[in-house]
């Protein structure tokens, strides 16, 4: 068992990675026109405002930018013990017909994409969802795959991905912890 | 995470500061749901909630039962009238037959002082208190206290007055509970003969002249004149009541501040309050209505699921937290 934690991405990697997921996002979608970015709290939510901040500087555009919790959408509230905090969801742009970009820190299971598309589809009906994540870690349980990824990392069953933003955390890394870490 | 609620929401004595906090941060997301073209969420698909009221009630009922709907819950209304109630079954045989349908939560709204926990100890569905007799309406002081902390901020050393019948009000006892564990100065100023007698045991201020409350207070309850429940002589009439205690603009306009204007409804008006008031630009009276949605909500979602034997059988599985699922 891991007893450490071991950096994957130190503040400058993280940077560098997101510029090159930003390029990549504006490609994927043949430019920025009907472009929404959209980011799962929490830590995506932070990933989404510099990945904008970055086109913003690569396109000279500002795309629209929102922020989903799925917690009300997860399909294990049925089970989980205390009731998992739910956060702000904030969606102010119309949907329908856009291309909506879900942004997350780590992919793991997909259950939490799972979720955003779900409650994506509450708020209307875009002409195309895709997903962005930092880290792959692998271990889907769904069939869910990233369109754009950072960085696929192997990270064994009872280690744990943590993305660290400036913004929550006072500092911007990636780092595999012991699960059993707080 | 801190604390949780346990099974029931009987009132607000029986919770700690961090509880009503919990509660109130978990009710600021849910506003937005309302405010969404589709006011669904799918957090409590599959459980049915049975509203019981025993007693009238327009905005509780119908905030109760949208907040279930809007968290995809199955409801069932029950009222005294058109049921077995009237056939003289008793609280807890009603209760019981409906849990033998499978059911998951009771909301009750009951004239009968203590029907709340009464229910609450002989069931094992999670129990809603909407309002017991005189006793408690915890909804009802959270939504306040919500729309009083959206005005006011932290609530810590905030002063805030209760007006009028306070002895025939649970909506008064839930507010005192509930501002005082956040640590809100409370007053309380109505005719003495609307004055519980062990009023002194709260530890409120008291007020005798609503001049002195206006001149104290950062925001004012209004209370009802609960006539219904006024089985005596209490006040000479509505309207020696209004010259009195009522809240005018004219009082209003004399305060060193600009007041806010709590009302739980139904309004008596030109008894209790003035329509110039109550339509005022200091009314948060419709504020109140649309937070007691979310506050329900809230409370709905913290008590409902969350089964600790669940939760142990799906350690070690994908679905624990958020954090370990990704």
């Amino acid at each position: 068992m891991a007893t450490k934690s071991t950096t994957v991405l130190d503040a400058r990697a993280v940077e560098r990675t997101l510029k090159r997921m930003a390029v990549e996002i504006v490609e994927l979608n043949g430019g920025t026109d009907d472009l929404v970015i959209v980011g799962i709290q929490r830590r995506g939510v932070q990933l989404a405002d510099r990945l904008v901040k970055m086109i913003e500087g690569g396109e000279g555009v500002t795309v629209p930018e929102g922020s989903l919790d799925i917690t009300l959408y997860r399909d294990d509230l049925q089970t989980v013990g205390p009731r998992p905090v739910v956060g702000p969801t904030n969606l102010p742009w119309e949907l329908d017909g856009k291309h909506v970009v879900i942004v997350d820190d780590v992919l793991y299971t997909g259950r939490t994409v799972r979720a955003a598309l779900d409650e994506l589809a509450d708020f209307g009906r875009p002409a195309s969802i895709s997903l962005a994540v930092l880290i792959d870690r692998g271990g889907r349980e769904l069939p869910i795959h990233a369109d754009v990824v950072g960085k696929k990392v192997e990270v064994a069953d009872d280690e744990r991905v943590d993305v660290l933003v400036a913004e929550l955390d006072e500092r911007t890394e990636v780092v595999i912890v012991p699960k059993s870490a707080a | 995470m801190t604390g949780t609620l346990g099974k029931d929401l009987l009132g607000l004595e029986s919770l700690t500061g961090d509880q009503i906090r919990l509660i109130l941060d978990t009710a600021e997301p849910f506003k937005e749901i309302s405010e969404r073209a589709i006011k669904k969420v799918p957090a409590l698909r599959g459980s049915t909630i049975v509203n019981l009221f025993f007693e009238n009630s327009t905005r509780t009922r119908i905030s109760f039962e949208f907040a279930e709907k809007r968290l995809s819950a199955d409801t069932v209304n029950v009222s005294s009238t058109g049921s077995s109630v009237s056939k003289g079954e008793t609280l807890v045989d009603t209760a019981r037959n409906l849990e033998a349908m499978r059911i998951d939560m009771v909301v009750i709204r009951h004239s009968a002082s203590g029907a709340a926990h009464f229910l609450a100890e002989r069931i094992q569905s999670n129990v809603i208190n909407a309002g017991d007799g005189t006793h408690e309406h915890p909804t009802q002081g959270l939504l306040d206290l919500l729309t009083l902390r959206d005005n006011l901020g932290d609530l810590r050393g905030r002063r805030v007055c209760i007006c009028g019948d306070i002895l025939h009000s649970r909506v008064a006892r839930s507010n005192i509970w509930g501002l005082t564990k956040l640590g809100a100065e409370v007053a309380v100023c109505g005719p003495r003969s609307l004055l519980p007698n062990a009023i002194d045991e709260f530890g409120v201020q008291i007020f005798d002249r609503v001049e002195e409350a206006i001149e104290w207070a950062e925001a004012l309850n209004v209370l009802r004149l609960q006539f219904e429940r006024m089985t005596a002589g209490y006040i000479p009439s509505a309207r020696e009541y209004n010259r009195v205690f009522g809240i005018s603009r004219e009082r209003l306009d004399r305060a060193p501040r600009d007041i806010l204007i709590l009302h739980p409804g139904p309004m008596n008006r030109g008894v209790e309050i003035d329509s110039d008031v109550a339509d005022g630009p200091h009314s948060v009276i419709l504020d109140q209505v649309t937070n007691g949605v979310a506050v329900r909500m809230a409370v709905l979602y913290l008590l409902a699921g969350g089964k600790p034997e669940l939760a142990e059988a799906a350690k070690g599985g994908s679905g624990r937290g958020r954090e370990d699922r990704e």
